[in-house]
């Protein structure tokens, strides 16, 4: 990453591609991801949306948050479109049939679009090397749909498809690690970010737009409504999970592994936990259950520091 | 010049892709199809056709790759059958609400279950309502002609919608035929360079694909019928222009010895080629039966059928597909196309040629018997299934 220090607020991308008039929820992380990637990938970018809440949000017809050219077809297909985007740009400035100039093509899906329904068109893309970067919004459910789990669901949340209950303690299952699944289709780069860490994702949207082939970013989107919390904490929310080792902010750079804000101690995990809702139903047991995982995947991860994975 | 030669229609398909100069192939691939995309993969492998072939993992994302190719402006071609087709099909209705004009050949192949990779019509009758323009080709002639047709259509900017070019599966895919292919300059002369209606263009920055709530989707639906329904005349317009260029001449609806005939049978695809055997067998007998060969299946060409059938009493209906607990595709539009007029045909429908099952000259004999005995006055039979063992 490049230094945080040296940087200042004023100098943070001015321009916005990604304009204000949508109907995202008061304090929603993920629609402000979206505003800060597109502040850095400025106005040559071609967008191919998922069906979901920024794509809901932002083109209720005759409406449009896009200031840049979005298109949208499906929920599971948002990779697959933007390939073709980045094929159809590319073959017609190797005919001469457009002036040849630099284009960045992007794919935007949720996690549910993306670590689910849309696995296989992302790894197909990934596989085939198109020049375009794919964002993943995580904001850990089918948010658009009415908060149901999905695979990048945290062990414990409790959704509308895995509620607690009497026999039940919520999501049952382990977030499933889609930046790693990513990384083993040997992309040049990978990386997590988050809206409340914005050098730090700024950096790595630079880094994504400079690589030659697929650039992989996942990006921890808080959604207040969802998680059952104050839209005044996101931020404050999306620093605790980095603090507590719960979303790690990395990248894979070739293969090569940086946690760009190493977290020697870690935070309680019930820091974290606490302002949200949808966690409200766990004991204190489970809690201690959840945070031995949750720091033994970040030991994990730091024992594989500056390794070539 | 245009050459006379023998060749697999699948080839003569993508020669022609060639010919127009495709941007991008985006297939994945399923038998009866293979051998139309494996030749494109070829023709750009050696560097006879400069395009982009994207190998994708399935037919969902082929058509997605589609999307964003053409939306780019890219002159997209795809090929796909049966199961193929069947994986797409959330997403074709979505490339015609978009108007992104790809152009996709059909190998016509039955539906699992059971798997059959053999042919029938039930994939692209399950694909009825997807708003595109989808036509059928009896021979490798008119596989080659109606693709490099299709572009000129499909681009042409008071239509720009996708077009479907279904031809059999393994009847004709597979067929060595000869044909006229054409040369490069007239296939050029003959469908302008693509400028499509909208593009991604960050010059231009457009939405497409966006939120349809309640005030406008109805409208959006209503102008989705009406530049489908409206692409009749300049479908009917380029086939005559295609005509001039290349001497050959394409209706919406033609037909075989008609104007005398006391029964007339509708025919669809490739089988309409034997049919025509089979009415000058039994012409030769005495017998006045005629052929209506329904090419065009979507926009449904109803003044066209309808002068067609004329004054002919019986028509018999040839389905090559079923739709179980309701009558058969092609047999229920006929039959809504002809209610409400006073001159009307008594329909006898047919349901032909299922998973590959053989329809000889000897099933075509069955049928006109039976249209033949409706004209003298017999019963108008239960919808039946030919060719089945009992
Ligand atoms: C094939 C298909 N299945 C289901 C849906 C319904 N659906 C639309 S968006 C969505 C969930 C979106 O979740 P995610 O991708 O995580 O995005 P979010 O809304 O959370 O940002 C679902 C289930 C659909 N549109 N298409
Ligand atoms: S539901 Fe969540 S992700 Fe969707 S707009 Fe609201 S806060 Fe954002
Ligand atoms: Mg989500």
């Amino acid at each position: 990453m490049e230094g945080p220090n040296v940087f200042a607020a004023r100098l943070f991308p001015q321009d916005n591609f990604f304009v204000s008039g949508h109907r995202a929820c008061q304090g929603c992380a993920e629609v402000l991801a979206v505003r800060m990637v597109h502040q850095v990938l400025g106005r040559n970018t071609i967008v191919a949306s998922a069906t979901g809440c920024m794509e809901i949000i932002s083109s209720s017809y005759p409406d449009t948050a896009w200031a840049i050219p979005w298109i949208h077809v499906a929920f599971e297909n948002s990779a697959a479109v933007a390939s073709g985007v980045e094929t159809g740009l590319d073959i017609l400035m190797k005919k001469g049939k457009i002036p040849r100039r630099r284009i960045q093509v992007v794919g935007m899906g949720g996690d549910g679009a993306t670590a689910d329904i849309g696995l296989q068109a992302l790894s197909g893309a990934l596989e085939r090397g198109h020049n375009m970067i794919y964002v993943c919004y995580d904001n850990e459910a089918y948010m658009n749909t009415g908060i149901q789990r999905s695979s990048s669901t945290p062990f414990g949340a409790a959704t509308t498809t895995s509620p607690a209950g009497k026999q039940s303690q919520g999501q049952s299952t382990w977030k499933k690690n889609i930046p790693m699944i990513a990384a083993a289709h040997n992309i040049p780069y990978v990386a997590t970010a988050s809206p409340s860490y914005p050098f730090d994702l700024v950096a790595k949207v630079k880094k994504a737009m400079k690589v030659k082939g697929p650039a992989y970013l996942h990006i921890f989107s808080c959604c207040p409504t969802g998680w059952r919390m104050k839209p005044e904490l996101a931020i404050a929310i999306g620093r605790l999970a980095v603090q507590t080792g719960s979303f790690p902010l990395y990248e894979i750079e070739n293969g090569k592994l940086e946690i760009n804000l190493p977290t020697p101690e870690l935070r309680p995990l019930k820091d974290y936990l606490k302002p949200q809702g949808r966690f409200r139903h766990l004991d204190d047991a489970t809690i201690a259950e959840i945070e031995l995982r949750v720091q033994a995947e970040y030991r994990k991860l730091e024992r594989r520091q500056g390794q070539v994975l | 010049m245009e050459k006379r030669i023998g060749l697999e229609a699948s080839i003569a398909v993508a020669e022609v892709v060639g010919l127009c100069d495709a941007d991008v192939i985006s297939a994945y691939p399923i038998t009866p199809q293979t051998h139309i995309v494996e030749h494109l993969s070829e023709m750009v492998a050696d560097g006879e056709l400069q395009a982009a072939f994207v190998p994708v993992e399935s037919e969902h994302s082929a058509m997605s790759v589609c999307c964003g190719t053409v939306a780019a402006g890219a002159r997209t071609f795809t090929a796909t059958s049966s199961q193929g087709l069947a994986l797409m099909h959330e997403i074709l209705f979505i490339v015609s609400a978009l108007r992104l004009p790809v152009v996709m050949a059909v190998a016509n192949r039955s539906l699992s279950g059971p798997i059959s990779i053999w042919n029938d019509h039930s994939d692209v009758m399950a694909e009825r309502d997807i708003g595109w323009v989808q036509i059928f080709a009896e021979n490798a002639q008119e596989a080659l002609d109606l693709t490099i047709w299709g572009f000129r259509l499909a681009e042409d900017q008071r239509v720009s919608l996708p077009v479907a070019v279904n031809f059999d599966g393994f009847i004709l895919t597979h067929t060595i035929e000869p044909v006229l292919m054409p040369d490069r300059e007239s296939v050029q002369a003959f469908l302008p360079a693509f400028e499509p209606l909208m593009r991604l263009d960050v010059d231009q920055p457009i939405t497409m694909g966006p939120v349809g709530i309640p005030d406008i989707y109805t409208e959006a639906k209503k102008a989705h019928q009406e530049v489908l329904t409206q692409s009749y005349g300049p479908i009917v317009e380029t086939l005559d222009a295609f005509a001039k260029s290349f001497g050959r001449q394409y209706l919406p609806v033609e037909t075989y010895c008609a104007d005398d005939a006391e029964v007339l049978l509708l025919t669809m695809g490739a089988l309409g080629e034997t049919a025509m055997t089979a009415v000058d067998q039994r012409r030769e007998k005495g017998d006045k039966i005629g052929l209506v060969r329904l090419r065009l299946w979507r926009p449904f060409p109803f003044d066209d059928l309808i002068r067609a059938v004329g004054k002919v009493p019986v028509l018999g209906v040839m389905d090559r597909a079923i739709s179980p607990g309701g009558p058969s595709p092609v047999a229920s539009e006929v039959k809504a196309t002809f209610y409400q007029q006073e001159q009307r045909p008594k329909v006898v429908e047919f349901t032909v040629g299922l998973g590959g099952r053989d329809t000889p000259l000897s099933d075509f004999d069955g049928m006109f018997d039976t249209l033949l005995a409706v004209h003298r006055g017999g019963e108008i039979p239960k919808p039946t299934i030919i060719g089945l063992r009992e």
